[in-house]
């Protein structure tokens, strides 16, 4: 039997955040939350190997600081055999070294593991770092950007997408791949698949139970302001009687702006 | 907890910069000098590789006070393990306040697992950086999905932050004097093997370079529909590119532009039936003018374009072609 843990974050689901015009703050706690992508494209690989290798039980690992249930629920529809969640009130201002330490201290409970998926970063803050905190605190191979997977005995191997080559990796595990939204095109759980998660189990933790050490939580990093970009573009609406005199309008704005010809 | 300890801190001293990229790590350069005369600190490339010293002489010349120099075959390809190890190690001993690593594909988690190795804190893709009146570092960086700018500094040091590509100028090179440093450490056993390398099937010209895009979203009903962009790419001397829907979800394109995708700075950007969701629109943010076309006025795009058009880019397109032909003429 396989284990593979796939690290989960809920995300603000960036496409419905809305903005308060006149502060340009955002209005995050308002905001829906869920399943951020990337991490639900690993999912997804993880429910693929599952079906693949047949004898593999996944476990999802989320760690928050606001209620997850519903967005966990939807994880165990997907496939996922059992959802640990780390939820817990006073990690609400950990940086991504907090998140990275909460996680490594659940992955060396949960223990037995083959793999540990991630999302390359999250759809969200974007940062990218967890992942990549998470292995060198498990001290684990780490392939990242990661398009393509497989799992053949005890070794890993996957297609890396950099910046000008493709890069074919092979790893021994356990081992912690990051994988990019390129992987895969995750399933919408059948209502069938929704009835069956709910009677899988959903194993809540708390910091305290994990026996985290307060000083490693601290943020290393001190946000100074978030803020909506100011918009300064002009909206001008080209129209006109026909495509014609649109066209020929808009061709004349753009040679007068200087970003047409040479 | 470190960054309590004012003591140890005041022993950071001076700026480390790397990247694998070459180019990039000139842009940091050039940047890091800026920080470091701010500072009134020292400015530091590491050069690792395999035959590499040639390339220490246009470290100097951006910039750098020191170069670094670690020249090992085992260095020849960038493994992860290898490559921290030898950071870590310079860290260590020279204890830089500021690390600035490219922000590659493979330098990003180089990055975040040097941070975690000095338990330190880390701030990725920063494309402004500047230093506040505690002399702290602070990075900017576009957050929550291209909603946001977030100003970012740190609590304890090294400060460590990852820069992008093109984030910054590369700079003039001048005549300076630098030190090159060869140093011969011990590096780690990588955990994964490379197996192969290919190229990545990419157009010639990086979308980053062009002056004009032209680029297309769920608007385009078919895939061979693109030669109406790539006409119009034809008389303005720029590049076709799309929205993520038509490389991720119709494979149409091998890549897009956005957030998640290549950011872009073009004199001229043409959205034809991009709806224009904030992911998109983040990659876009540096353009000089915005044009969109879009056949539903109440798409989000035009609220963030220069000029907007309420129309069907199947027939906007050839119209402007012409028109701009005869114009430019």
């Amino acid at each position: 039997m396989k284990r593979i843990i796939v690290c989960l974050k809920q995300a603000v689901d960036v496409s419905q955040l809305k903005v308060d015009p006149a502060t340009r703050h955002l209005l995050i706690a308002s905001a829906p939350k869920k399943i951020s992508d990337f991490d639900k494209n690993a999912l997804e690989e993880a429910v693929r190997i599952k079906e693949k290798l047949g004898d593999v039980e996944i476990f999802t690992l989320t760690v928050t600081s606001e209620d997850a249930k519903a967005v966990l629920r939807e994880a165990l529809a997907m496939g996922a055999d059992k959802a640990y969640v780390v939820y817990d009130p006073s990690l609400k201002d950990i940086d991504t070294s907090g998140t990275a330490y909460i996680l490594a201290e659940a992955i060396k409970k949960i223990g037995g593991f083959n793999l540990v998926l991630c999302g390359e970063t999250s759809l969200d803050s974007f940062s990218g770092l967890v992942g990549s905190r998470l292995a060198e605190m498990l001290n684990l191979p780490q392939i990242s950007s990661v398009r393509k997977l497989s799992v053949e005995g005890d070794t890993v191997t996957a297609e890396r997408t950099l910046e000008d080559a493709v890069e074919t990796v092979k790893a021994e595990m356990p081992a912690l791949i990051m994988v990019t939204r390129e992987i895969n095109q995750p399933r919408i759980p059948s209502l069938m698949m929704i009835m069956k998660a709910s009677k899988k189990e959903i194993v809540t933790w708390t910091a305290a139970d994990l026996g985290v050490q307060k000083d490693k939580l601290g943020s290393k990093i001190e946000v100074i302001e978030v803020l909506a970009p100011k918009t300064e573009r002009k909206k001008i609406k080209i129209t006109g009687e026909n495509v014609q005199e649109i066209a020929d309008k808009l061709a004349k704005a753009l040679i007068q702006e200087g970003v047409v010809g040479r | 907890m470190l960054w309590e300890g004012e003591d140890d801190m005041s022993e950071h001293e001076g700026i480390l910069v790397f990247s694998e990229k070459h180019d990039l790590m000139l842009e940091m350069l050039g940047k890091g000098l800026e920080i470091a005369d701010k500072l009134q600190t020292s400015l530091a490339a590491v050069l690792m590789g395999f035959n590499v010293q040639e390339k220490a002489d246009e470290l100097v010349k951006c910039g750098a006070d020191k170069v670094y120099l670690v020249d090992n075959q085992a260095l020849e390809h960038f493994r992860i393990e290898a490559y921290l190890s030898v950071l870590h190690n310079l860290a260590t001993s020279y204890k830089p306040e500021i690390i600035l690593i490219g922000s590659t594909r493979n330098g990003k988690p180089l990055a975040a697992r040097l941070a975690t190795r000095l338990e330190a804190g880390c701030v990725p893709d920063c494309n402004k950086l500047s230093i506040d009146e505690k002399m702290r570092l602070v990075g900017e960086r576009i957050t929550y999905g291209g909603n946001a700018a977030a100003k970012i500094t740190f609590k304890g040091k090294p400060q460590i932050v990852t820069v992008p590509q093109r984030a910054f100028e590369k700079p003039e090179q001048k005549d300076r004097s630098g030190q090159v440093i060869s140093l011969d450490l011990k590096i780690e056993e990588p955990k994964t093997e490379i197996v192969e390398t290919k190229p990545l099937e990419v157009s010639s010209v990086r979308i980053e370079d062009a002056e004009v895009i032209i680029s297309c979203g769920r608007g385009l009903g078919k895939k061979e529909d693109r030669v109406l962009l790539d006409e119009l790419a034809t008389v303005l001397c720029g590049q076709v590119g799309c929205s993520r829907p038509l490389a991720e979800d119709r494979k149409w394109f091998s890549e897009w532009v956005g957030l998640s995708g290549h950011k872009v700075k073009p004199k001229l950007y043409i959205a034809c039936g991009i709806s224009g969701v904030i992911q998109h629109v983040a990659g876009i943010r540096d353009a000089k003018v915005i044009v969109a076309i879009n056949k539903d006025e109440q798409a989000p795009i035009f609220e963030v374009a220069d000029y907007g058009v309420v129309g069907n880019l199947y027939e906007i397109l050839p119209a402007l072609k012409e028109a701009l032909k005869k114009q430019l003429e």
